[in-house]
């Protein structure tokens, strides 16, 4: 689509806006849910692919790892890998096809996704293991794991917490999409995680804390990190459930519904006006 | 068998610089050859098995071969999911190591028996699961299959110094021991328990009744072909392990005469119940599980009398 001016939207309104509408488009074409979970983290996954990762290939050994522990978001994470040209458009088109590997959660057969991810409080782990293995082989390379705050409920990430803090795995960066919301109702009425930052900074983390949808100060504040020695990094991300559309945000029932024909138009509209 | 096992880990990873030993805080006084030789190879992860899982996948997605070691039912159970969803489904080569199977951590109680790690393991494809008889035959497994591309699980026995008649430490993945041949009934353990299985069989003969005894110590991939050869020659097969019924070596020789249509009847010798909060040694627990040498005895003469009515 182009303007008067011939300016692709995508030109115009940056990755943002073109993982957003991907978002949109795929899951509108499937006819699934998980879009609110999605546009949670838009802006971090813009910020992570346009700014942060060191990455010249996806086959590149020495590249930097980006870990979707919340894996639920995988459709986010397809639209940047195909934005980046890492992924063809035919096959991001087969999202959620038979025979797609391109499925809700996001699988290791995929080149650019290193592991597979969807059970909650998994991807973290596979963060530290990777991390360790760098620090052993020397290498400068770093490991982003994003997970959600509801993820923070399972036992087995305060166990890798527990790990990375102890081994001072500084090239361990992980990423707290705090949207107060999981699949049933909000955190803080499902199992308080209240205050998210002074857990994490208890156990021995470095920790900041930012807004989840600007780019700028995601890019900026991961910029700072020394990820050469000293405490693991976490980054609380306070974000907005749903992002971008208004009858989405905030609200539970996006976690799983699908959208209609008309609430697919209305999205795309806002999606628009916000960028 | 641990002794044993960690030792020649230490020899291996002499040559091998991809090897590294995690343990769950556990191995204190086993674990030394190791961790004093290869300290910046040798991580205890604290009691926090399913990050040791989810990090050994971590560190062999970037290519080591890591080690994990544990009771059996921490290494195996507690982590399960992290060990499917990790070195299983990315075929990542992760070792498994679980100490004790069956009743092997006799008084510590029903919360330290290993009772279903082996069933639990070998219905995941991709996964080889291997159970040594004895000392030697865990060297043997060990030699064998360390640098294997996918995951494995090893079952190991706390016994040093036993060893099995006849089987001189041989192992030979997907592929059964025959270590003594007969006439009269087929009987098959997996694990340490096969030295109750071999002086079951030893009394047997005494009292006249000629048996086949094949040991099993890889369940994954499975010894088709050696079970059914075996199967195919016996009207009754015994099978011994310390380990519920269902999953183990019973399960595995059902399915073989289920699949090739034989005639051979099954007698599945192993813990049918719960320990319901009894401890006690693992001579007590084989004894009331029908595992020991006398009960094994017991059985195999009281099915042949039935088969023969």
């Amino acid at each position: 689509m182009r303007d008067l001016s011939g300016e692709t939207l995508a030109e115009k309104y940056g990755l943002s806006y073109q993982i957003r509408r991907i978002i949109l488009e795929q899951s509108k074409r499937a006819n699934v849910g998980h879009i609110g979970s999605n546009l949670s983290i838009a802006d971090i996954i813009a910020a992570m692919y346009e700014n942060v990762l060191r990455i010249r290939s996806p086959d590149d050994p020495e590249r930097d790892r980006f870990i979707l522990s919340k894996g639920h978001a995988a459709l986010a994470l397809y639209a940047a890998l195909f934005l980046k040209g890492f992924l063809t458009e035919e096959l991001l088109n087969t999202f959620c096809e038979d025979g797609s590997v391109l499925g809700v959660h996001p699988d290791h057969a995929l080149n650019g996704v290193d592991f597979s991810t969807g059970s909650l409080g998994h991807g973290l782990a596979l963060g530290a293991g990777a991390a360790l293995a760098a620090r052993l082989r020397r290498s400068s390379r770093r490991f982003f794991v994003l997970v959600s705050d509801a993820e923070c409920n399972e036992g087995s990430l305060w166990e890798t917490v527990m790990f990375a803090a102890h081994h001072y795995l500084s090239n361990l960066i992980a990423i707290v999409d705090l949207n107060g919301q999981q699949a049933f109702g909000y955190t803080k009425e499902v199992l308080n995680l209240s205050p998210m930052a002074e857990r994490w900074r208890a156990f021995g983390w470095d920790v900041q804390e930012v807004d989840g949808h600007d780019v700028e100060e995601l890019t900026r504040t991961i910029s700072g990190f020394d990820t050469t020695q000293g405490a693991p990094h976490v980054l609380i991300a306070s974000t907005v459930f749903g992002k971008g559309v208004s009858f989405m945000q905030s609200q539970i029932k996006w976690h799983y519904w699908p959208m209609s024909d008309e609430e697919y138009r209305q999205a795309l509209i806002e999606i628009e006006e916000m960028s | 068998m641990r002794v044993t096992f960690v030792r020649t880990l230490a020899e291996l990873a002499e040559r091998n610089p991809r090897i590294m030993l995690l343990t769950g805080d556990l191995g204190y006084t086993t674990l030394e050859p190791f961790s004093e030789r290869f300290p910046n190879r040798f991580f205890n992860m604290g009691v926090a098995e399913q990050n040791m899982l989810g990090v050994a996948t971590g560190l062999a997605e970037a290519g080591f071969i890591p080690f994990v070691y544990s009771i059996v039912t921490f290494a195996s159970l507690r982590p399960y999911e992290f060990i499917r969803n990790g070195p299983i489904l990315h075929q990542l080569p992760v070792r498994i190591v679980g100490v004790g199977g069956g009743f092997e951590y006799g008084t510590a109680g029903p919360s330290h028996y290993g009772l279903e790690d082996l069933g639990v393991m070998r219905i995941q494809p991709g996964i080889s699961v291997v159970a040594p008889a004895d000392y030697q035959q865990a060297q043997a497994s060990l030699l064998a299959t360390w640098d294997l591309p996918g995951p494995v699980y090893y079952r190991l026995g706390k016994d040093e110094r036993k060893t099995v008649e006849g089987l001189g430490g041989r192992f030979e993945l997907g592929r059964a021991q025959v270590i003594r041949s007969g006439t009269d009934l087929a009987i098959i353990a997996v694990g340490s328990i096969a030295h109750e299985a071999a002086s079951a069989a030893s009394v047997l003969a005494d009292r006249g009744i000629s048996s086949t005894l094949a040991v099993v110590a890889g369940l994954n991939p499975a010894p088709i072909d050696d079970l059914v050869k075996i199967l195919s020659e016996f009207p009754l097969a015994l099978t011994v392990e310390a380990h519920y019924v269902v999953g183990g070596i019973g399960s595995l020789a059902s399915e073989v005469v289920a699949e090739h249509g034989l005639s051979c009847r099954i007698v599945r010798c192993g813990v049918r119940t719960t320990p319901n909060g009894i401890c006690g040694s693992q001579v007590y627990q084989h004894r009331q599980h029908g595992l020991s040498s006398g009960a094994l005895v017991d059985t195999a003469i009281s099915q042949l009398q039935s088969i023969s009515r």
